[in-house]
């Protein structure tokens, strides 16, 4: 068959999508075009783009220092929260799965709470605050532990971890409520099926039965965990300020809107995005091939 | 065995491993708790109990001042809080509504009918979810303006129904959860595509659309109006409330209260999502 004739064989399917295609044609694929072109153009938006060709990476990769630390800071980041809040999403869901209904519907809310719950994660600069009011700081002066007050938010040395435990802390949002959702659909003849042919253990069983009927959840799951931790930008300003003391949480995400916002460069900005786009692909491929050894040999 | 158990029990299952898993729960629940209760107790602290040294986890004199104290800065603008309050919930309503209709019907057709261009499509989306937004955002501003929706609803509402995470959330649900015999048989007995969605597909993936439900009503309950919106009586609740948090530690309190106000509206629509799911789950005899 023809692809023509295909296409119009199909011709309800392309109704199906054509409603979501044209938003999503209009809103995110023309204007993602639109930023890789201009990130070969020097545009401030006030004047018309120019067209510069490789100036903008070149620029970012042999000038820019600032961008090399947040490259850097990005991968610590992104290496830690990452798998991190992945493996953290996907054990909690598989844990509290086993647990009566009433439990697991406490537990979930209890643990999916942090995400959902917008700005509560001011809380922290409370805890955290350099001041002796701050929860942290006046423990451990009442304690004795040290004898005056930690800029923690201030103080380079402790910004990256505190951000990284702030940020799993808030984790456990869409992935998480995924893979409850996803296990929840699990036919459980299949494990009934399983035991009688010789699954000893629950950890055969995750491995045998429960990982590849998850794969698809899971590869869901990668791509959140992927874009979360390279693209989390609100809660490390609202952390740490903007920009961070010495730059010590100036990740990729922030230098984009430090040039885009900022500094209204918006050719570097997207050239920026773009850079970020590619690293992220790249990981998402790796992870993809990983994916598709996992849960014993399909 | 243990007369009382917490866990539905399968062959496959051992004390010690029920143990390790309660250990290991009951940690990570602590350290998620903690701060979450401290953000509940601080909004019904007084003012001096922000000063108390060492500071206490739990308020000892719990008062309503702090609530009191954000209707009476709300109630001198000239916007009433109704206002703001009705402006979230109507692009975060026609916003969720219209995404989920949308994205539904899409990851259907592109997860159960073969057509030419719909792997390229899924391809798409999957890489549109990698690119930062915040550059496209130029380009979008351009794109609205030209639809003359700045400064209205439609502004944030029309690019909601085009969000891509909710479809690919569905696209899994739809490989997993539909079986294509189960289409073939419908298809059979001579049912049209727009009925098989409606009375097939959509009442088995209800767990997935109440999921979409509960992400996207989160994004949008966020959503402070941006660039797009600036006349103040369209604005929405967060942008109102948002100058109020970051104003230091005289407005603590307050801030404690905004932030439990803010935070109680997504829990809510989570709770009543929540059991609804666990409910569909149980009744469709997929669980058992």
């Amino acid at each position: 068959m023809s692809t023509w004739a295909r296409i119009k064989r199909h011709k309800v399917s392309y109704l199906f999508i054509a409603p979501f295609g044209i938003l999503f044609f209009t809103f995110t694929v023309i204007p993602v075009l639109v930023a890789m072109v201009l990130s070969f153009t020097n545009f401030n938006m006030l004047q018309a783009p120019s067209f510069v060709g490789w100036s903008n990476y070149i620029r970012l990769f042999l000038e820019d220092e600032v961008f090399l630390i947040a490259i850097k800071n990005t991968f610590i980041f992104a290496s830690i929260t990452g798998p991190l809040s992945y493996l953290a999403c996907f054990l909690v869901a598989w844990l509290i799965n086993e647990l009566k209904p009433w439990l697991r519907a406490i537990l979930t809310l209890l643990f999916y709470a942090p995400a959902i719950s917008g700005k509560a994660y001011y809380i922290w600069t409370i805890i955290f605050s350099g001041d002796t009011y701050g929860i942290l700081n006046a423990n451990l002066l009442y304690w004795g532990i040290i004898d005056r007050p930690i800029q923690w938010l201030n103080d380079p040395a402790f910004i990256m971890p505190i951000t990284i435990l702030v940020v799993l802390w808030m984790s456990l949002g869409t992935s998480f409520l995924v893979f409850i959702a996803g296990l929840q659909g699990i036919d459980h003849r299949l494990y009934e099926a399983g035991a009688i042919d010789g699954i000893r253990h629950r950890w055969q069983e995750l491995w045998h039965l429960t990982i590849p009927m998850m794969r698809g959840y899971l590869m869901f799951g990668a791509i959140m965990a992927i874009t979360n931790s390279f693209t989390i930008f609100n809660e490390i300003r609202d952390l740490t300020g903007f920009p961070s003391t010495d730059y010590a949480a100036h990740t990729i995400i922030q230098a984009l809107q430090d040039h885009g916002s900022i500094r209204f460069e918006m050719g570097y900005a997207s050239a920026i995005a773009v850079v970020l786009f590619l690293t992220m692909l790249t990981i998402q491929r790796v992870v993809q091939k990983l994916l598709n050894r996992v849960g014993g040999g399909q | 065995m243990m007369k009382f158990s917490l866990t539905k029990r399968r062959v496959s299952r051992s004390f010690g491993g029920d143990l390790f898993i309660f250990v290991i729960l009951a940690m990570m629940a602590a350290f998620m708790a903690i701060p979450m209760v401290l953000a509940i107790s601080n909004a019904f602290k007084p003012l001096n109990e922000f000063f108390l040294f060492p500071p206490r986890l739990i308020v000892r004199n719990p008062t309503m001042d702090n609530f009191l104290n954000l209707f009476t800065i709300m109630g001198g603008s000239w916007v009433p809080l109704s206002r703001y309050l009705l402006n979230s919930l109507i692009i975060v309503f026609f916003g969720t509504a219209g995404n989920v209709l949308f994205a539904s019907l899409a990851a259907y057709a592109i997860s159960k009918h073969k057509f030419p261009g719909a792997n390229l499509f899924m391809g798409m989306i999957v890489l549109s979810l990698m690119f930062a937004r915040e550059v496209t955002s130029i380009p979008n501003y351009v794109i609205i303006a030209s639809f003359g929706w700045i400064n209205s609803y439609w502004a944030v509402i029309v690019p909601s129904w085009g969000s891509t995470l909710g479809l690919y959330l569905m696209k899994n649900f739809i490989d997993a959860m539909i079986p294509d015999s189960l289409l073939e048989a419908a298809r059979i007995d001579g049912a049209s595509e727009w009925r098989i969605f409606w009375q097939l597909v959509m009442p088995i993936v209800k767990p997935a659309w109440l999921t979409m439900i509960i992400l996207l009503f989160q994004e949008l309950w966020r959503t402070t109006g941006g660039n797009f919106i600036y006349s103040e009586e369209l604005r929405t609740l967060p942008s109102a409330l948002g100058q109020i948090v970051s104003g230091g530690v005289a407005r603590q309190g307050v801030g404690a209260a905004v932030i439990l106000l803010m935070m109680l509206i997504p829990i809510i629509v989570f709770l009543i999502n929540q059991s609804r799911i666990l409910e569909t789950m149980g009744t469709s005899g997929m669980a058992n």
